[in-house]
């Protein structure tokens, strides 16, 4: 598997001798899967990004701008919230981009952020709640049924945005939703949380690794799926050099947590897609004869889920390859009693919405 | 180097049809692929002037209109590609040469941060610019097509970019903007205005562009120095007048209405912190465009004697 976006965040000497429209391929592929910030750091760390054309690094330059404005606004919101939870006597625990960027880890270099994801005990979340809400942070209306599809199915509140600086908070309290087929002890990631600057904490790295890898093979919609996975390479590169006891507690962990499974995908095409160097042992042990039986047909979808578009040669069926790797995102989360009712309701709300909407975002680009 | 005027109907049309028309536009390539008829027509109206970039240059904006499907073809619609993807909606067939329009300024809106982006029409005399931010609504576009068919150089009608280096205005020129009267209003103030296809009922009412290359240093990229910052508002009621207004304030407002300048953070402060110290600031209230367009030329020759 080749394309261009991955030799050039593997071997970023290699874009030197890229011509412009294989310059213009590589800018489209990481804008697309949300990596042009990334690459454009990974270029400047290896002194290339000066060696291209002007009118190519200043693309890549604005995307490190984006991210340098978002780490910047990181900062400022973490010390918001934790100004509302210190007094609680709640930590502030970071998921996803946002503990990667303010845990200072490679993956959080050039990441882009949409929003902020923490993750607080189910029996505070309550008073958490009420307590952001003080302070401003506003869920935004929705309807009873969507409303209750979070609070009862779901791993997370209706997301929260502040009334003044717009910014969004989703606020969890398991890493997988009740309903899915792993159920999952949130309780015991308490155990080993790092603090990354005074009362603002992230997941162990073993427990970083094993979110990042369920909520990138339980998600449905792979437009980031790539970026998803060089998240994944970064820290499997990363931590093995911090803590030498890295990959003998990680398969175990994910036993422990119930989510090999997704473990397992995310070494296996962490290896395939960017050649992250993973001890074989530790492959095998999160192998499973049902896994070994299924692979061909994973290896079939997921590599279309990791192509970024567009690219040199689409791959054929991508398109089918994506919808059924949506729908196999649902069949995770829900069992089926509670999935097709839903998946119908969607879909027919869908259609009425299309027609009320359709023009709304087109507005926008006229503003 | 090929104008755009020297290809053939057909040349054009082909190109346009096929892997798409690379332009150069002020410091950036648009790659522009379309089938729709208004799009070839507009085009060749608006774009006549402008350089077509060869194959193998750099393109900035990759950008398409098609449609696609016969949900589309039903229902009168088109679909606008950035890059391959759709950022927005389906787009009213209508409405398919405004929303070029005003997806070539969206490329530049959300993508370029190489520039503090303001959101001003800028102009020049005498190689000296004038930057105008103004709200929507407040005639700066109107005033901009006005002063463009009066021997000034339109720079900008939606982004003044300014190098943070240099502290100067790169030129971006391209077709200007105007809606509902002002299009009455240009059409009368000179029989010059060309006007490409008129877009009806669109969010912003009746809509159409003007071209705006019509002076002899449109397409000349060199940065320029800015001389004022003019913030202009028509008013049929008001008293007309170019008066002076504080710097202060006018960093507040420009900075406000600037597309970027809290997303570059220090340097969005100090760019815009040096260019209000090297310009003056006026408000220009005016209801008739002559009497605008000349304010402007009293303001250009020191004239102005506040």
């Amino acid at each position: 598997m080749s394309f261009l976006l991955k030799d050039a965040l593997l071997n970023p000497q290699s874009v030197c001798t890229l011509n412009n429209t294989e310059l213009n391929q590589l800018l489209s592929q990481a804008r697309n899967s949300r990596l042009l910030a990334a690459l454009g750091v990974r270029l400047a760390d290896y002194g290339v990004l000066e060696s291209l054309p002007y009118a190519a690094s200043r693309h890549l330059t604005s995307g490190v701008v984006i991210h340098e404005k978002q780490r910047r606004d990181l900062h400022y919101e973490c010390e918001k919230i934790l100004a509302v939870l210190a007094p609680l006597g709640e930590k502030l625990v970071l998921l996803k981009g946002a503990a990667y960027i303010l845990g200072n880890l490679t993956a959080g270099r050039g990441r882009l952020v949409t929003d902020i994801d923490i993750i607080t005990p189910e029996a505070s979340l309550a008073r958490v709640e009420a307590a952001l809400k003080q302070a401003g942070w506003r869920g935004s209306p929705m309807s009873a049924y969507d409303e209750h599809y979070y609070r009862e199915w779901g791993h997370e509140i209706p997301p929260l945005t502040h009334r003044k600086r717009g910014t969004t908070l989703d606020v969890h309290h398991n890493i997988l939703p009740p309903t899915s087929d792993a159920q999952v002890d949130a309780s015991i990631l308490w155990e080993n949380l790092l603090e990354v600057q005074p009362g603002v904490y992230t997941l162990s790295h073993q427990d970083i690794v094993i979110h990042s890898a369920t909520h990138l093979f339980h998600e449905g919609e792979f437009h980031h799926g790539l970026r998803d996975l060089w998240d994944i390479d970064r820290m499997l590169r990363d931590f093995p050099r911090y803590d030498s006891d890295f990959w003998n507690n990680l398969v175990p962990r994910a036993q422990s947590l119930g989510l090999t499974g997704s473990l397992y995908h995310a070494l296996s095409y962490s290896a395939q897609v960017f050649n992250t160097p993973i001890p074989k042992e530790v492959l095998t042990s999160a192998e499973s004869p049902s896994r070994r039986l299924r692979k061909p047909i994973m290896d079939f979808l997921f590599k279309r889920a990791f192509t970024p578009d567009p690219v040199q040669r689409r791959l054929p069926f991508r398109n089918i390859a994506l919808f059924a790797l949506y729908i196999r995102s649902h069949y995770l989360r829900m069992p089926l009693y509670l999935l097709l009712p839903h998946l119908i309701r969607k879909a027919w709300k869908k259609q009425l919405d299309t027609d009320h909407s359709e023009l709304e975002r087109g507005k926008e680009a006229g503003e | 180097m090929t104008i755009l005027r020297q290809l053939s109907q057909d040349e054009l049309s082909t190109r346009l049809s096929a892997d798409g028309l690379p332009l150069r536009i002020g410091p950036y390539v648009y790659r522009i692929r379309s089938k729709l008829r208004t799009i070839e027509d507009g085009i060749r109206t608006l774009y006549s002037d402008f350089e077509i970039a060869n194959n193998d240059d750099f393109v900035d904006y990759d950008i398409a209109l098609q449609q696609k499907g016969l949900r589309q073809h039903i229902h009168h619609q088109l679909e606008f590609l950035f890059d391959g993807t759709t950022p927005f909606n389906l787009i009213p067939l209508g409405q398919a040469y405004a929303f070029l329009e005003w997806g070539m300024n969206w490329c530049v809106s959300i993508h370029a941060n190489e520039y503090l982006k303001l959101h001003a029409a800028a102009v020049a005399r005498n190689d000296s610019a004038i930057i105008m931010p103004g709200v929507p609504g407040a005639g700066k576009s109107t005033l901009c097509a006005a002063l463009g068919l009066s021997d000034w150089r339109v720079l900008s009608d939606e982004h003044a970019l300014i190098e943070p280096d240099s502290g100067k205005i790169v030129p971006l020129c391209r077709p200007v903007s105007l809606k509902n009267d002002s299009i009455g209003v240009i059409k009368s103030f000179s029989a010059k205005a060309c006007f490409g296809p008129v877009s009806e009922e669109t969010h912003k009412g009746r809509v159409a562009h003007m071209k705006a290359d019509l002076h002899s240093q449109s397409h000349q990229n060199q940065p320029l120095s800015t001389a004022a910052m003019v913030f202009p508002r028509y008013s049929p009621d008001d008293p007309q007048g170019l008066s002076k207004r504080r710097r202060t304030d006018s960093f507040l407002l420009a900075a406000y209405h600037s597309f970027n300048y809290s997303l570059l953070g220090d340097t969005g402060f100090n760019v815009m912190k040096n260019l209000i110290e090297e310009v003056e600031c006026f408000d220009l209230v005016y209801r008739d465009m002559d009497w605008a367009v000349d304010a402007m030329n009293t303001l250009v020759e020191g004239r102005h004697g506040a």
